[in-house]
Order: C-alpha cells, then sequence, then structure tokens
C-alpha cells in the first residue's frame, strides 16, 4: 500500500530524530581523534571506528583470526584506511559479521565492513562499497593427479567437477565463464570446499588468488594452484571494496583515504607485504 | 417433544452464527492492523526494498522452482528407506527374547545417538567424511550421503513414533492374540501393528512435514537445491527476496500435507469418540 505524501515526509523525519537521539546518547568520552573532516566524524560510535571483518577471519588477510594486530592483508589496510580517516589504532574497534550482517536492512553494527567483499552492480544497489583496495585474479586449486591438472584453457575444464564458496564471485566465474557441463558443487564457505576436495566430491575448486595460495600451500596436502585467470587473458578479475551502510556518510571519507594510500604507495607496499607470492601461479587463458 | 428440539436447534444456529461473526471480526481487525500499522514503521521502507523486491522475486522464482526438483527427489527416495529402517529399529526394540538382548541394545543406541545429535551436524559427519574415507566418485556424491543421513536422522525418530503406537496397543490384545495360538510374529504382524498404524498417522505425517524442510540440509555439502540457490540469488542480489520466494515454494508443499495431518487427527478423534469442547 502506498503511503500519504505527509506520512513519506514524517517517518524519515522520525528516523532522522531517532538517530540525532541515538547519537547525543551515546559518551563523547572517546575525544576529537577525527581530523574535523564533517563526513569522518559520522561514525556509529563517537571518536571511534568500528571495523568489521568475518568470523574466523581467514589468512593472509587477517593473521591468526586476530585483527587488532594490525597483521594480514585486510588488518594492515583497515588500520592504514583508518590513519588515513583520522583514527589512530586506539580508536578503532573491531566487530564480527557475516555476510548476511552487513547487507540486511536497519541499523548497522560496524562502519566499514572488510572480508573480501567483491564490488557488484546489484550489490550496490542496497549497500554502499568504497574504491576497491584489491584487484585478484580467479585461481583453480586441485589435488594431484585431478581431471584439471595441466589445463592451459577454459577449452580444458569442460568436464572438471567444480566446487566454490556461496556468494562469490568465484561461483559466478564457474558458471558464466568457464560454463562446465556438471554443475559445480557450493559451500557455506571455502573449508567446504576444501572437505569436497578431500573427500574426492569435486576435481577442482576456485578461490580468489591469495586464498588459493594459502589453502594450497598450507590447508590441503598434495594440492596446487593450477592456475589462475588475469584480466588480460579475458578473465573475470575481483575488485573487493569495504562495505558500509547505504549511503553512508562515510562512503566518501573511506574513499579519500584508499585514494590517498593508493596514491602515495602504501597500498602497495602493505600489499608487497602480505600478498607478495601471487604472480607466481601458472596463467590459464579464457579466450 | 419436536418443538424443543427445534428450538433447541435454532438456538445452537444462533450461537454458531454469532462465533463466525466474532471470528470474522478479530480476523479482521487484526489483519488490518497488521497491513496499517507495519508500513508505519521507519524501517519499513527499506524492508520492503530487501525482502519484498518484485523484480528479483520475478527474476529468481523460475530458478527457485527448478531447484526444489531436487528437495522433492530427495525427499522422494528417502521416505521410503525411513519408514523401512525405522519399522525395522521399532521391532528389534519390541523384542522380548532374552537371547536379543544385542538387538534390543543396538535399537536404543541406535535411537538414542542419531536423534540426539542436530541433522546439520550429521550432514556435515556423514556427507564429508565417509566419501573421505577413499570412496570412488560415483559414491562419493553427497546426494548420497546426504540421504543416508535423512535416513539415519529421521528413521531413529521414527522409530519412536512406531514404539509408542505399539506400546499404546493393550497388552490385553497381543495375550488374546497368543491364547489363540498365535506366534509371536503373527501377533505382532496380524494384531498389534495394523492397531498401531492407525495411531501414529497424525504424528507421522508431522514428522514427514518436518522432513520436508530438513532435506534442505543437504545442500550444505554441495548440492545446489532451493535453500542453496535462494543463498547464490541472494548474494548475487545483496537482497532477501530468494528467501520469501523459496519460503513460499516450500508452503506451497507443506501447508497440504500439515492440512492432511490435521484432518487425520481429527478423522482419529472423531473415530476414538474424543468430546469436542469450545
Amino acid at each position: 500500500m502506498r503511503r500519504s505524501p505527509a506520512l513519506r515526509r514524517i517517518v524519515p523525519a522520525i528516523a532522522v530524530g531517532a538517530l540525532v537521539l541515538a547519537a547525543c546518547g551515546s559518551d563523547d568520552d572517546a575525544g576529537e581523534s577525527a581530523d574535523g573532516s564533517v563526513d569522518c566524524a559520522a561514525t556509529i560510535d563517537d571518536g571511534v571506528l568500528t571495523i568489521a571483518t568475518g568470523e574466523p577471519a581467514f589468512y593472509p588477510w587477517v593473521i591468526d583470526d586476530a585483527p587488532e594486530s594490525g597483521e594480514g592483508f585486510e588488518a594492515a589496510v583497515a588500520y592504514a584506511v583508518a590513519a588515513e580517516m583520522g583514527y589512530d589504532a586506539d580508536a578503532v574497534t573491531w566487530v564480527r559479521t557475516t555476510f548476511d550482517e552487513a547487507i540486511q536492512p536497519g541499523a548497522k553494527s560496524f562502519d566499514i565492513n572488510l572480508q573480501q567483499y567483491s564490488i557488484t552492480e546489484e550489490r550496490a544497489e542496497n549497500i554502499d562499497f568504497s574504491l576497491p583496495y584489491y584487484t585478484s585474479n580467479q585461481a583453480i586449486v586441485a589435488l594431484e593427479g585431478s581431471a584439471a591438472e595441466g589445463a592451459a584453457s577454459i577449452a580444458d575444464l569442460k568436464d572438471v567437477k567444480f566446487g566454490a564458496q556461496v556468494g562469490t564471485t568465484s561461483l559466478a566465474f564457474i558458471t558464466d565463464v568457464i560454463q562446465p557441463n556438471q554443475d559445480p558443487f557450493v559451500y557455506d564457505d571455502n573449508v567446504g570446499a576444501k572437505a569436497a576436495l578431500e573427500a574426492n566430491q569435486i576435481d577442482a575448486a576456485v578461490f580468489d588468488l591469495p586464498t588459493a595460495l594459502f589453502v594450497s600451500a598450507v590447508e590441503i596436502e598434495d594440492s596446487s594452484v593450477i592456475g589462475q585467470f588475469p584480466a588480460e587473458t579475458g578473465g573475470d578479475t575481483d575488485q573487493f571494496g569495504m562495505v558500509l551502510e547505504k549511503d553512508s556518510a562515510l562512503t566518501s571519507c573511506v574513499d579519500a583515504a584508499i585514494t590517498t594510500i593508493t596514491d602515495n604507495g602504501e597500498l602497495a607496499a602493505i600489499q608487497q607485504e602480505w600478498l607478495a607470492d601471487t604472480t607466481g601461479a601458472p596463467v590459464i587463458t579464457v579466450e | 417433544m419436536s418443538d424443543r428440539s427445534t428450538r433447541r436447534e435454532r438456538y445452537e444456529r444462533a450461537r454458531r452464527r454469532r462465533s463466525v461473526a466474532i471470528a470474522t471480526i478479530s480476523t479482521i481487525a487484526v489483519v488490518g492492523a497488521l497491513v496499517i500499522l507495519v508500513p508505519l514503521t521507519p524501517g519499513w521502507e527499506r524492508v520492503r526494498q530487501a525482502f519484498f523486491d518484485g523484480d528479483v522475486f520475478v527474476e529468481t522464482f523460475p530458478g527457485l522452482l527448478s531447484a526444489f526438483w531436487l528437495d522433492v527427489q530427495i525427499l522422494l527416495w528417502s521416505t521410503p528407506f525411513i519408514l523401512i529402517v525405522s519399522l525395522l529399529i521399532a521391532l528389534a526394540r519390541n523384542t522380548r527374547s532374552p537371547a536379543l538382548f544385542p538387538l534390543r541394545a543396538f535399537a536404543v543406541i541406535y535411537t538414542d545417538v542419531l536423534r540426539g545429535i542436530p541433522v546439520i551436524l550429521l550432514v556435515f559427519l556423514i556427507g564429508f567424511g565417509v566419501p573421505a574415507l577413499g570412496l570412488s566418485r560415483t559414491w562419493a556424491n553427497p546426494l548420497i550421503w546426504g540421504s543416508v543421513t535423512l535416513v539415519l536422522s529421521y528413521s531413529a525418530y521414527t522409530a519412536e513414533i512406531i514404539r509408542a503406537g505399539i506400546d499404546a496397543v493393550h497388552e490385553s490384545q497381543r495375550a488374546g492374540a497368543r491364547s489363540l495360538g498365535m506366534t509371536s510374529s503373527q501377533t505382532m504382524r496380524s494384531v498389534v501393528l495394523p492397531q498401531a498404524y492407525r495411531k501414529i498417522v497424525p504424528p507421522m505425517m508431522n514428522t514427514f512435514v518436518s522432513l520436508q524442510k530438513d532435506v534442505a540440509l543437504v545442500s550444505l555439502i554441495g548440492p545446489v537445491e532451493i535453500l542453496r540457490q535462494a543463498g547464490i540469488d541472494k548474494a548475487t542480489y545483496a537482497n532477501f527476496t530468494p528467501y520469501v520466494a523459496a519460503s513460499l515454494i516450500f508452503l506451497a508443499l507443506t501447508i497440504p500435507c500439515t492440512r492432511l495431518a490435521d484432518w487425520a487427527l481429527a478423522r482419529q478423534r472423531a473415530r476414538t469418540g474424543a468430546t469436542t469442547i469450545a
């Protein structure tokens, strides 16, 4: 049913009023660590930047599931961005969310959320994305002797049984680009895909390249990254962005921070430190 | 005499009409309040956009419906196995010969353990664990092991229902049959089980409705059925409408079954002479 014009105006006004009240109600003890810019101060808790990541957060994005240490690519990026926004390390709090929590309507428990969210047009209709802080290739992990071994082009992968995590661009890459003859299996998380590889239920799993390298090197014995799909060979690259509430006042501030650390080389240095070995995997051409 | 009974009938008709009128008015009041009040909440616009997006619904519905076919297939091939296994377990538990004690003990352990573990955990443990022992690709298929999990878990529940049904048949029935010269197994087959089956139809229907929903748990180990398809669509559109669509599809199957269960229950009450007090 349609609401009357008057109500349309009143309801947002009530919502804004509630927000203002909530902001007034919170403690002011954190002090003014924001750099004075109005946009950067609009956090859910005054003077504190609340950053969310997954539960658990995985290597190499966060080391030992402890983002507070600043170790791991996303943890380091988060602190670098926070610093540019005017929040030093003491003014950063971490919370954990699932994918769903980040996109559901209503008040958010975080200011920014980073857990390898790929930027897509459809998602951007319901949430705000920052500028990308990382661009990843898709990559294939398989066990020794797998049907996918030795593949040099997409044509070699048609009869491979694939697995991937639900909601990832890796899954979209399988169904849209590789288009294998058998439907892929889909799992809640990468751990499921790993279990299925070990249980001989799939031939190969698709991850973003840094995850693939970690999975093959540490988590699954006798597995290797048998190929990656760089953009220049026709592959779909995955751009990771931070998630904010739709139309968040902070988005422009976060974008400015990411632009700064991209331009001054800090982002590249962080990438070099945590994701250095992503260049070694063999390349598979798509077209 | 006939005049009085007619007046009574008139009175009862009036009472019935009054009940119907009150029920109608209160239903309209509740539904009306929901329809008017919910859209007034400050978050309604966001909720409508996230859960009731018409475009997303239209785009995802056909895919969800075809994914639902896999749920129905799993349901259809699992149900007969559940009935067979649960009957065997219930019978094992009802054996009385001292020599068969190990069988009774097995039946008790089977129901205790498999009923005590959440289905969702069993799906992971069996679905990934058993194939990892080194099965061939054909036999490692998660559809097989997902279905096996459902059969194990649900047969444990159903065995208890059947056992309760058997216990509800009065001991004198057994004694009567034995005194007529029937063997123990003849007694069970021809006297006890037919009476037990009638008693357990309503709870069995309930369990069947529950199974219809738990079939979706097989998706956790790979197969893309309706719940997983909805999850994929949700992530694609960052929108929960596919979950609403999937719920509607589930309801289209479960509501007729629950109605059938209610009907079976009502029929049983009528047959056993139970009275209804408003």
